[in-house]
């Protein structure tokens, strides 16, 4: 009990007196994640909004492969990421085996699916005259498209939230492929692993609590942005 | 352009769905300032047709022209499309503002925001609406946002107006005002109109034109009169000759009842109607009653003409007798009544039937004299 109690006095110590190790490694996966998010927001918006609105053979085969893919486990990412970075390695020549950007590409292979698989199923959800709507009010292609994405905001912003949600908490990928280097590409959930295995757990529960106190906040504002824009 | 020559015409106009021909339309042309309804039941190909005419569907073939040029078929189409506006059975409104709403098809077309402005609180006002500007389209009734989407649709000032079923989501009430507010600013802004409908009450109001559809072609185009009265074939005429349409002209009204002419003749139908103003007046064969001696009792019924039989169809269980009384009639009557009375072609008859049996049905001013 006292291991307990001692160590969340000891992580709220930490937190209060903004620790520059806990803050660094807080800020390291904000930026590792919050990138990850928006490169897997691009790929996926216009991946799945063009998959939702082409049709072509072998649609149904490819929607099941994004579907899989919203479910991938993040070591079997790490892994082929890292075979991809490695010294010779397709994307060896890079160099970036062990370092944020490899870890970046890593969380975006695992949050692009999801995004793409959410954008899909929002865009086919939307009325099926809608796209006639739009055509008919005159806009060209690139503009019925924009007002699709626009009409579909609501469920984007839920993708949105599984995609960096996803991400900030994943930890496999993250290790395998950043190495949890000190300083350098050590995030929050690499960190409470090593913290945990050392026996270090008032460290390890600091970083939980950012970790959920950062989850909450982050789906907080986006709950509070989709309450506020859901007609009715 | 004046009123009365050709905006949209059709050739040889072809469209498939996985290899099956849904619409085969060999000629069509669209006068400037016309309504014209397609009615027809479901499946017929109204629909099909309005968007293919609209360029939101691919031809298989055939061409179609627009004010003397052909309408580009892929997304190139969008340029005919700025000169157009679509209303479709559901709203289909933007989630955002009604004012937004009204306003998408400007902004697509990059204008001002002044113009915008203008242009926007115009057509709010054109359809009763201005104090819903700034209300969420998710938040106002089905009627309300029937609204919205027609003063969407005027907004960009089309050239044609395409409705695809625009009332059909609408209880009574709601239609009735909506009817005749759009009646009143198709009349002011003379806009050329294509409806697609399966109710014959709402085509006979607000029509010039009907076109009767199934199967994906046009059996008979014609003048409302026309169509209702003179069906060419059996299917025609299972849709919409039903009943006897005759048009006439409000001359007096009186404790609820006014009397119409007809041809000439005067009948007399239960309801105050404006008068002077068009109607039509809609009678169920079923309604009215043959005689070949005028009534030696007093009847409730106020109509009673003589006519000539023309014409005897036998419809299994009953006849249809179709009647001239100076106007076309139709009376439906067992095998017994037609024995009694030994109806048959020529024989002078007297039609009988109640002012409360009568339809009326106002009429749009209409361009019909002008085609």
């Amino acid at each position: 009990m006292d291991l307990i109690l001692e160590g969340i006095y000891k992580a709220f110590y930490l937190l209060f007196t903004l620790d520059p190790e806990v803050m660094g490694v807080t800020l390291l996966s904000l930026q590792i994640s919050g990138t990850a998010t928006l490169i897997s927001l691009l790929a996926g918006i216009s991946v799945g909004t063009t998959v939702a609105l082409a049709e072509f053979p072998g649609r149904k085969f490819v929607v099941s492969l994004i579907n899989t893919g919203m479910g991938l486990p993040p070591v079997v990412v790490g892994l082929f990421v890292t075979i991809f970075l490695w010294r010779n390695g397709p994307l060896g020549f890079l160099g970036i085996l062990y370092t944020p950007a490899a870890m970046i590409l890593a969380q975006a292979v695992i949050a692009t699916p999801i995004v793409m698989g959410i954008t899909l199923a929002a865009i086919q959800a939307l009325p099926r005259n809608l796209r006639l709507q739009i055509l008919a009010l005159g806009a060209t292609r690139i503009q019925m498209v924009w007002i699709l994405v626009k009409e579909a905001k609501l469920p984007l912003l839920a993708g949105v939230m599984a995609g960096f949600g996803g991400v900030i908490s994943e930890v496999g990928a993250s290790i395998m492929v950043g190495g949890n280097i000190k300083g350098y590409s050590r995030v929050l959930t690499t960190a409470t692993v090593m913290e945990t295995s050392r026996g270090n757990f008032d460290i390890a529960i600091a970083l939980g609590i950012i970790l959920l106190l950062l989850a909450y906040f982050i789906n907080l504002i986006l709950t509070h942005i989709q309450q506020r824009e859901r007609p009715r | 352009m004046s009123k009365g020559s050709s905006i949209l015409k059709v050739r040889d106009l072809q469209v498939r769905k996985a290899g099956v021909l849904i619409l085969d339309i060999p000629a069509l042309q669209i006068e400037e300032g016309e309504l014209l309804s397609f009615i027809g039941p479901n499946g017929a190909g109204k629909s099909t047709l309005l968007q293919t005419l609209a360029s939101l569907t691919k031809l298989a073939a055939g061409e179609i022209i627009f004010k003397g040029e052909r309408i580009a078929a892929d997304h190139a189409g969008f340029a005919y499309r700025r000169r157009i506006s679509m209303v479709f059975q559901d709203p289909l409104l933007f989630d955002t503002t009604v004012f937004e709403n009204v306003a998408s098809g400007l902004r697509i077309r990059g204008l001002k925001k002044e113009e915008i402005d203008r242009i926007v609180n115009e057509n709010l006002e054109r359809f009763g609406i201005p104090h819903l500007l700034q209300r969420s389209a998710r938040k106002i009734s089905g009627g309300e946002a029937q609204r919205v989407a027609l003063a969407r649709a005027f907004a960009t000032h089309p050239e044609i107006l395409f409705l695809d079923e625009p009332f059909a989501s609408l209880d009574p009430p709601t239609l009735e005002s909506l009817l005749t507010d759009l009646e009143e600013i198709l009349r002011q802004t003379g806009t050329t109109t294509l409806m697609a409908t399966h109710d014959r009450m709402e085509a006979l109001r607000l029509s010039d034109r009907i076109a009767v559809m199934g199967q994906g072609k046009i059996f008979q185009i014609g003048s409302t009169y026309e169509v209702m009265n003179h069906p060419v074939d059996e299917f025609v005429a299972s849709f919409v000759g039903m009943e006897s349409i005759l048009e006439g002209k409000v001359v007096s009204r009186d404790r609820g009842s006014s009397v119409i002419s007809v041809e000439g003749k005067e009948v007399e139908a239960a309801g105050e109607f404006p008068l002077g103003g068009g109607v039509s007046l809609c009678i169920r064969p079923e309604n009215v009653t043959l005689a070949v001696r005028p009534a030696q009792e007093a009847t409730s019924a106020r109509n009673s003409f003589p006519g000539k039989v023309e014409k005897i169809v036998t419809l299994g269980l009953y006849y249809k007798v179709m009647v001239d009384c100076g106007f076309p009639l139709v009376a439906y009557v067992t095998a017994h009544s037609l024995e009694n009375l030994d109806l048959k072609a020529g024989k002078e008859v007297i039609a009988i039937f109640k002012a409360t049996a009568i339809h009326v049905v106002k009429r749009r001013e209409n361009i019909q004299a002008a085609l």
